[in-house]
Formats: C-alpha cells, structure tokens, sequence
C-alpha cells in the first residue's frame, strides 16, 4: 500500500514539474482571460489547486 | 501615523507572541503539547513567508509578472517527495541526534568537524543578506506608516539615530528571548514554534485582508481588477512572462532554488525537522502547506496591478500593501498589514537567527572555546548552560549586526526579492552535498568539502560581491572587464554566458561546478571508516529504524539505544554479558526494536551510574528516554566527569603495569612451588607403593596364616613368616630414610659423634654388608685402594657409612643383571681423599645431571616405570658430604655407566676445612 | 570344584616374589591351575603357552608395564576370551581408566582382601 502511495506521489511530482514548465508554460503565457481572470494567473492556481488535492487525496487516511 | 502609535501596537503584537511561547512551554512541560499537532507543524512551516512575501513579492510582481510564483510553487511542488524525503530527513536526524544542517551533513561525512564550519559559514554569509531585507522591510513599513507620501529620508550617518538600528537591536533582543530562553537537549523550541504557527495566521490573515480590501474595496472583484489592469498601460505586461522579460532559464533556476530553499534554509530545516515531534505529520503537512503557500499569494497579484495603476514612481512597490490601505485612509487596515509584515519578518529572524546560532555556536565557538581548553571547566551544569547561552546571544547579535550592516551599505540599493534570491543562491550551494547525503553512499567527504567550497567560491564572486561593487564598496572593474581583466571572469556573464539575470547566472555557475566537483572528487577520493558507517547509516536509515521508532511514548526507550548508548560507556562486550545477564534474570528475551519498560531503564541507568557518575548518568538516560539528543554543554559535563575518569584510568594503568610484574614474579613462584608439589607429589607416590608392596603381602600371608594354617606345612608357615619378617624390615626402612632426611638436613654433625675414619675400611665394611645384593644381582665388586694406609678422614661414622652404602646401591639399582659391576676406587689429590664409585649402567643424561642430587628427585630405570627407591638417597648422601666439608659430584655418560666421586678433607686438615665448611 | 583337567587357568603376573606368593597359594588352593610372571616379556611369553583363562597383573613392573602388557594381550587372537583382573597399588581414578582402557576387565587395589580377591576370580570363571 505503501509502496503504491509513494510511486503515485512521485507521479504526482513529475506530472507537476511538467505542468509547470515550458514548454507547456508558453501554451498558457500569454494575454488571454479564463473564467474571469488572466490565463497565466489561472492556469499557475489551478495546477498549484489540483496539486494539493491531489496529495490530500493520496495522503489521506485510508478506511479500514 | 504617530511613530509611538505603531511600538505600542509592535510592543503589544511581541508580548502576544511571548505570552503564547509561555504558555505552551508551560503546557509542554506538564506533558501535553499543543505544537505536537500536524496542522501547527504545516503552519510552522510556513515561516518560510517571510517579508518577502509580504512586501516583496508585491513589488517582485510589478517587474516580474507572475514570476514570483515560482518562489511558491518550487516547495510546492516538492511536496509530495517529502513523504520519502523529509521523512527520511527527521528519520536519519532523529537517530544521529542532529540539531541543524550543518551538523547532518557534518555527520554524515564522518563527523567533519571542517564541514561542519563551511557548512556554517556558507550559511551565516549566505543568509545575512536574507536578515538584511526583514530589517529593511520592517523599517520601510514604519517610514511608510509615518511618512506616507514623502520621499523616505535617507538614513543618518549617526548609528543610534538611524531607525534601522533601533530596529535591529529591537529584533536582536528580541530574538535573543524567544530562541535562547531555556537550553533544550533537544534544540527543540516548542514555545517558539507555537509563536510562530500563530504569526503565520495573522500574516496570512492580514494578507488576505489588505487583499481583499483592494480587491473588492477599489474595486469590484478579481474580473474587474484584471480588465483594467490588462489594458492598463504600466500593467499590461505583467500578464505575461515573456512580456515581463522572464525567460524559461530563469524561471526553471528559480523554480530549482526555491524547491532547494524549502529543504535546505536553515530555518527551515530547523522547523521541519529539528522542532518535528512526529514524522506522522508530514502526510498533512504536505498538502496544508502548499495551500497555505496559495492562499497568501491569491493577492499578490492583484495588490500588484492595483498599486501599479494608482501610484506613480514615487511609492516603492514593496510598500504598496501599506500604501493602498493608507491612500484610501484605511490605516488601521495599514497598521494590520505592517503587523502582517512584522509578523513575518519577526518570525523569520527568530527562526533563522536561533537556527543559525545554533551552527555558529556547536560548530565555531565552541570547538574552539575547548580547542583553547576555556570552556567546560565549570564543573556544574548551570553555569556550563548559561555559557551556552550567552554564546548563542552573541552569536545572534553578530548575526543581527551584519544584517544590520548590509542592509545600510548594499541592501539600499536592491528591492527585496533580489537580495533575498543572493541568500537563496546560497543555501542552494548545499543541496549537492545535502542530497548525496541520503541517496549517494560513495559521497566523501573530500567531495563534500571540495564540492561546498567551489560552489560558495562561486556564488560569492557572482553575487554579493558583485552587488558590494554596485553599492560602491569595492572598486566595480572587475564586474565590467572581469577579474585580471579576463572577459571570461566576468561575475555576470561567466565563461561568456550573458543575456541571464545575475541569479540565474549565478545559481546556474555554482551550482553546475559545485555538483560536478562534488562527484569527481568523491569519486577519486576514499572514504574513512567513520564516513562509511555514516553513510550507511544515512542512506540505508530504514534499515536501522523504522518511523515508527520515533513515536516512543515517554518513560520509555528503546532497547536498541539503551545497548549502542551503554556500548559508548562500557564497550561491546560488557554491554552484551548485561544484557545477557538481565535476560536470564528476568526470562526476557530483547531484540533491538522491543520498547524497554522501567525496569530495563532502571537497570541500564544503574550500570550507567557505575562507569559515569549517577548525575550524568540520569542526563544520559533522559536523553535516551526523551527521545531527545545531549545537548553540547551536557557533553562538556559528561566530558569533564570523562576526563576524570581518563585520569583515573590512567592510574589504573600505572598500577596494571605494576601488577602484571608482580603477576609475573608470581607466576614464576608458583611454577617453582608447583615443580616442588610435583617433586612431592612423585615422591609421595613412591614412598606409598614402596609402602604399599610390603603391606600387602603382609596383609596377605598373615591372613593365609590365620585363616588357613591347618592346610599349611610347617615349613610352609615358616617361609610365610620370614617373609612377613622381611617385609616388616623393608617397612622400617623406608621409615627411617624418610625420617633420616629430615635428621640430616636439620640436624648438623654433633662434635662428639666426630672421630678419626678409615674410610677403606669403611668401604670393604659396606660392602660385604652388601654381599647378599650383590651376589642376587651377579654383580662384581671390586676396591682398587692407590693409597692403603692412608684413607683416614674425621667424621661421623655412621653417616660415612649412610654415604658409601647409598652410593653402592644406587649403583647397584641401575648395573644390569648378571653382567653388572661396580668398582670402587681411593685416592689422594690436594690433601683430599676421593672415593670413587663406578658402574656400567645405563648412565646418566647430562640435563638430570644436575638434578639428581635435589630433593624427591629420582631417576627411573630407563627400561621400566618403576621408580627406584625414595628419591632421597643421593640427597642424603649430598648433604652428609657436605657437612664433611666434603664435595660430592658426578661423572657420566649415556651408555657408559656413572661415576660419583667423594671428596672429602684428609685427616691432617680435616678440623681446620670442617670448622670452615661450617660456617 | 574344578578337576585337573579341567581346571581354569590363571597366570600370575607380578615383580614382587612375596606378593606372588601369597597369590599361588589363594588360588591354588581354589584348584587354579596356576603360572607366574615376575615381568612383562616373561609374562606374555607365558601366556601365549599357557592360554590362561585369567591373567592377574600388576602395574609398575620393570620393563614393560602392565597396560602395556594387556594391550599386547588384547592382540593375542588365541587370548581371545581371557579376563584381565588389574591388581595395582596404583589406585587413583585416572590409573583405573587407563587399565580398563588398555584392555582390562578388572581393577583391584593393592593391598587386598583374600576373600574379596578369590571371590573376584571365582565369579569370573563362573560368569564370565
């Protein structure tokens, strides 16, 4: 089980460092608006959000 | 705003935070601590927000655009390595007792007293620009709070009356409380660390209030904020990066320094790991910290445009979070924002300063306090402690000071961020070293040292002495020719490589060269011994503790610490025969990872007592029981009692050296005694089967007699009855010989036994006594006298007959059967007789020469086991010769018989040798 | 109990003349058929002829002693089923090992008792 949370989290962390470099950066750096707010802005809060769900969800006690 | 107004509200705002420091501390001593709690560990973490964030990143914004996100999104993104990583930090930590980095990658590399120091050093130098900015933030919140909208004055060239001084001091104090209040063995501050979960909140609530103020007070939200910043002239560029001028390379080095900053910041390498009380909360922490991190920066944004839109050049960009409150007249919403900030600088400099005293104090000071032997010679713990402190205090003054004096000379010159990212460019120079810590066993520590000092070489040349020539201090040519004026040397553009901001630049030099140094020479380089079983023990921790290890409840220990800390006192093997004694005492069986209940611990602290004293040895187990590592003056004192017992030991060995010469003397002495138990023992043995032999057939025969003389002849009962005689006869004389012994050698010759001797008449006496032997053997005796008439002597006639007779038949014993003889021979030389007595016998061996004349010595006949006679006779003889004033010797060879010889005083001057023989 | 023909025979081994006596006459008037050794060679030579049933042998002989001799013994295939009975004053728990392991059945202390001595050999001849 262990095992298996720690391969998920290290998943987790490259998925991110790709995320959050270019070049998919570029794709998103640039002046646009999403939902209301700049894409850039966005899209850097969104994948930091989706980050820290992620790890609760895999970090999360598991029931019995 | 009145000056007085905002230290009053500073003032109030520290003796808040003291009060709740007081009351955890007092709850943590009564047991029950509040910081051990995953959420205050997550919030604890986040004194990584510093006035940086506060202020800083705010106006990072206005130039940078959203690049300052990468700051935030490095530890971020890092997070979910720290279930494997930070956990494996504390783990190793926790084993090895460490209490700051420099001392886990010292330990880690054998114990490296130097790495310890560079470590250190490249910290303390590192990070006082870091210090630096919280200083000026504070004072910058102050003059902005008092001098809105003027320009700010320039500081006074007089110290005490530049308000960054006052600042400095204020914070030096006040730091000096919070971290060195009390010693802990632990380094653990709880109280501090609860002090600063909470500044955490009010700076994250007084963020999220300015924020939101701006926000939704100038204006109607996030979507009417960013549409007029988006076609605002001076802040449509920071939408986007490229536009901002953040080029991929410097966003990947900032990302790279701050995911490093995260691990390897000394403050926060103190909160993660060294206050951790439980490795449990990292799951927590791993995802309430990042959304901590989000959350602060949400609005750093957004102030940015707003202040970017409103003000113009006059109002620095690092005040706007004071400034947009205090231009729309909010100030207690301004006030709140600088407690923010204060918040975050305060608790900042308490952590890294405490942190950072910590290193400067165990791994400068004090070894060389000890190297100059003035330290530790306080024989009680108090005053060792309080030396401890107050080293610690001037440590953070020191510290404090050079802030203090960077920030007026360079710091002026540079925005917030840019200085902070020198000390994040430093911290980083560790990451090398620190990584191949945990992951890489063939690191040495001649790479580390090499690895660290290039790295630092590096960054020093790239960036704070760069930024000392832009503030005048040192001469700037070499910044714009290079150094020597070669263009390569350029500290901007190293090697050619230009176009980059001098961080990127620098942190992309450093720590290329720091690595790959690191990896040849630990390569190249063999490791010593220590540095192997610390590698081991770092890299392949899990196999010495498991994490759960670390949650022992208190009062109690693990057995495994109990034995390597008793084998650190006692040694292995005495370690190992206790704990064997104790399990075949109380039926138990111990392996390492059982937790050991009181009565372990009592017995362990016993035996602990014996080798160390009872005191230290109650310190020793505290820290074992705890859980918690010995602090360095506790050494000190266990140390002193040590060398005591060095001392004690050295005696010890004086009087061990002793010992073993008289163990010596005495080894020989009971070999000697034992050859004479030997000798005695043979000669018990023989005198019991010469006694014996008789006895039994007298027992016999007198039994046949009795029971049986009816069935006898009389010539039967007759021969039976001679023979009893006979053997009675052979008993008597046994007995007399033994008790002859003892006459002769006590008794001397009485003068009225002496008289005038013939000894050939004695000879021939003898000798026809003896006829009936020799006949029995068939051997020949013959006399050759070369001087008849002339054989007188002066002695004791019996004893000269004890003489002849011995002699005769002990040749007699060893001639063979039937073609045996003995002569026997007289003369004269030097006005001595000799007598000579020879034989054809078997001969005697040059080795037992010597000793058949000793006491119980005896020969054995070289064809049988049984020995012949008492082992008294030629000892007898010896000894009666001598009281003659006689000589007694021997003359023989293997195979070809033995001759004695007997000298003895002629007559005529036989009183004169006599009287001089017997004295 | 034992006629001529068929008497047991016991060899007598020992250096000491008067000993042997004594030990002549217990076991012939038992009607033993009986021959004596005053040493080693003499006693294995003798032995070898006379194929006894029991050999009685000293320890300390000149010569050749009495483990020696009943370890040569114990290598006389026609010697086969003859007892060894030691008769020693070597008395000591290690001198007793070492004559059982040389080959001998019995072990007795010099000096002895008569009856205790005829009894030893009786109950060899009739029990083996």
């Amino acid at each position: 089980m262990s095992d298996r949370r720690e391969a998920n989290l290290l998943l987790l962390f490259i998925t991110v460092l790709i995320l959050l470099n270019y070049p998919l950066l570029s794709l998103v750096d640039r002046q646009d608006h999403w939902f209301g707010f700049p894409a850039l802005y966005f899209y850097l809060f969104f994948v930091w959000l989706g980050l820290i769900v992620a790890v609760a969800l895999v970090v999360r006690k598991r029931k019995k | 705003m009145a000056l007085s107004l905002i230290v009053l509200c500073s003032l109030a705002y520290v003796m808040l935070l003291f009060y709740i420091a007081w009351r955890v501390d007092f709850s943590a001593v009564k047991g029950k601590s509040p910081v051990n709690n995953a959420y205050v560990y997550a919030l604890s973490l986040a004194v990584y927000c510093t006035a940086w964030t506060f202020f800083g990143s705010v106006g990072r914004a206005t130039t940078g655009g959203l690049s300052f996100l990468g700051v935030y999104l490095g530890p971020s993104l890092l997070a979910p390595l720290w279930f494997v990583l930070l956990r494996k930090m504390i783990l190793i930590s926790k084993n090895q007792r460490i209490t700051s980095i420099a001392d886990f990658i010292s330990s880690r590399y054998g114990k490296s007293a130097t790495l310890g120091v560079i470590v250190t050093v490249i910290a303390v130098l590192g990070i006082v620009p870091y210090i630096s900015i919280q200083l000026k933030a504070v004072m910058f919140g102050i003059n902005t709070l008092t001098h809105f909208g003027q320009a700010a004055p320039a500081p006074p060239a007089e110290l005490w009356l530049d308000g960054g001084f006052w600042v400095t001091v204020a914070m030096a104090m006040f730091t000096a409380f919070f971290g060195t209040r009390k010693l802990d063995p632990n380094e653990r501050h709880e109280g501090l660390v609860a002090a600063v979960a909470f500044e955490s909140m009010v700076k994250l609530g007084a963020f999220l209030a300015v924020g939101l103020y701006v926000t939704f007070g100038f204006y109607n939200g996030f979507d009417d904020l960013f549409t007029k910043a988006q076609v605002h002239e001076a802040t449509h560029k920071m939408f986007s990066l490229q536009d901002s001028g953040i080029t991929p390379f410097s966003w990947n080095m900032l990302m790279i320094l701050s995911l490093f900053a995260i691990m390897l910041l000394p403050r926060q390498f103190h909160i993660a790991v060294v206050e951790n009380t439980s490795p449990r909360h990292i799951a927590r922490a791993m995802w309430v910290f990042p959304l901590y991190l989000l959350l602060i920066n949400i609005f750093v944004f957004p102030v940015a445009l707003a202040g970017k839109m409103n003000f113009d050049a006059n109002i620095h960009p690092d005040t706007y979070l004071l400034s947009l409150p205090l231009a729309s007249g909010a100030n207690w919403l301004a006030l709140l924002a600088f407690i923010g900030g204060f918040s975050a600088a305060t608790s900042m400099i308490v952590v890294e300063a405490t942190a950072l005293s910590i290193m400067f104090s165990n791994h400068i000071v004090v070894p060389l306090l000890i190297k100059t032997r003035s330290f530790g010679q306080g024989k009680d713990l108090v005053s060792g402690a309080h030396r401890l402190l107050d080293i610690r205090r001037v440590s953070i003054l020191f510290i404090l000071f050079m802030a203090y004096l960077y920030q007026r000379s360079v710091g002026s010159t540079y925005d917030l961020v840019s200085v902070g990212l020198i000390s994040f460019t430093a911290a980083a120079q560790l990451a090398p070293a620190f990584i191949g810590a945990m992951y890489w066993k063939r690191a040495t520590h001649q790479g580390a040292v090499a690895g660290l000092a290039t790295g630092f070489l590096v960054w020093a040349y790239c960036l704070p002495i760069p930024s000392m020539a832009q503030a005048g201090i040192v001469s700037r040519d070499f910044i714009d020719h290079g150094l020597w004026g070669i263009s390569a040397l350029k500290p901007y553009a190293l090697f050619g490589f230009s176009g980059v901001d001098p961080v990127s630049h620098a942190a992309f030099w450093s720590l290329l060269i720091n690595t790959w140094v690191y990896a040849i020479v630990s390569i190249n380089t063999k490791p010593s011994t220590l540095n192997l079983t610390q590698a081991d023990l770092f890299v392949n921790i899990h196999k010495y503790i498991s994490w759960q290890d670390t949650d022992i409840l208190k009062r109690e220990a693990k057995i495994g610490d109990l034995k390597n800390m008793l084998d650190r006192f006692l040694g292995e093997t005495r370690t190992l025969t206790l704990f064997r004694e104790y399990e075949s005492n109380n039926g138990v069986s111990l392996t390492n990872h059982q937790v050991a209940q009181a009565d372990l611990v009592n017995f362990v602290e016993t035996q602990l007592s014996g080798a160390i004293g009872a005191a230290s040895a109650r310190l020793v187990m505290d820290s074992i029981v705890k859980e918690e590592p010995i602090t360095l003056d506790e050494v000190m004192r266990i140390l002193e009692q040590t060398r005591e017992a060095v001392e004690y030991s050295r005696v010890m060995v004086e009087k061990n050296t002793e010992l073993k010469t008289l163990t010596l003397q005495l080894t020989a002495a009971n070999e000697q005694l034992k050859n004479l138990d030997r000798l005695k023992a043979d000669f018990i043995t023989t005198v019991t089967h010469e006694l014996r032999t008789p006895v039994t057939s007298i027992r016999s025969l007198t039994k046949i007699l009795l029971d049986y003389r009816s069935e006898l002849s009389e010539e039967k009962i007759q021969e039976y009855l001679q023979i009893l005689v006979g053997e009675s006869d052979r008993i008597s004389r046994l007995i007399n010989q033994v008790l002859d012994l003892e006459k002769i050698q006590s008794e001397s010759i009485a003068p009225e036994a002496l008289q005038s001797v013939d000894m050939e008449a004695l000879v021939s006496r003898t000798a026809t006594g003896m006829e009936q032997l020799f006949r029995e053997k068939e051997v020949a005796f013959s006399v050759q006298n070369d001087v008849p008439g002339a054989c007188e002597v002066q002695g004791d006639y019996d004893r000269l007959v004890q003489v002849v007779s011995n002699l005769l038949s002990n040749a007699l014993k060893f001639v063979p059967q039937g073609e045996g003889w003995v002569k026997a021979r007289l003369f004269h030389q030097n006005g001595f007789l000799h007598l000579q007595i020879l034989d054809n016998g078997p001969g005697i061996p040059p080795e037992k020469q010597a000793m058949i004349f000793e006491k119980f010595t005896q020969l054995s006949r070289r064809d049988t086991g049984k020995p012949q006679g008492s082992g008294l006779g030629l000892f007898i003889t010896k000894t009666i010769v001598e009281q003659h004033g006689g000589l007694l010797r021997v003359e023989s060879k293997i195979g070809e018989g033995a001759m004695f010889e007997v000298r003895l005083p002629l007559n005529r001057f036989a009183k004169s040798t006599f009287a001089a023989a017997k004295n | 109990m034992h006629t001529s023909d068929s008497a047991a025979k016991v060899l007598i081994v020992d250096d000491e003349p008067n000993i042997v006596v004594a030990l002549e006459f217990l076991l012939q008037r038992e009607a033993y058929q009986v021959q004596k050794a005053y040493n080693g060679v003499q006693a294995l030579e003798l032995a070898a002829a006379f194929l006894p049933d029991i050999i009685v042998l000293d320890v300390m002989m000149p010569g050749m002693d009495g483990f020696e001799v009943a370890r040569r013994v114990r290598q006389m295939e026609a010697l086969e089923m003859t007892k060894i009975v030691f008769l020693t004053a070597k008395g000591t728990q290690r001198d007793k090992e070492a004559g059982y392991s040389s080959g001998g059945e019995y072990y007795l202390i010099k000096p002895f008792d008569n009856e205790v001595f005829v009894n030893t050999i009786n109950e060899i001849m009739a029990y083996g």
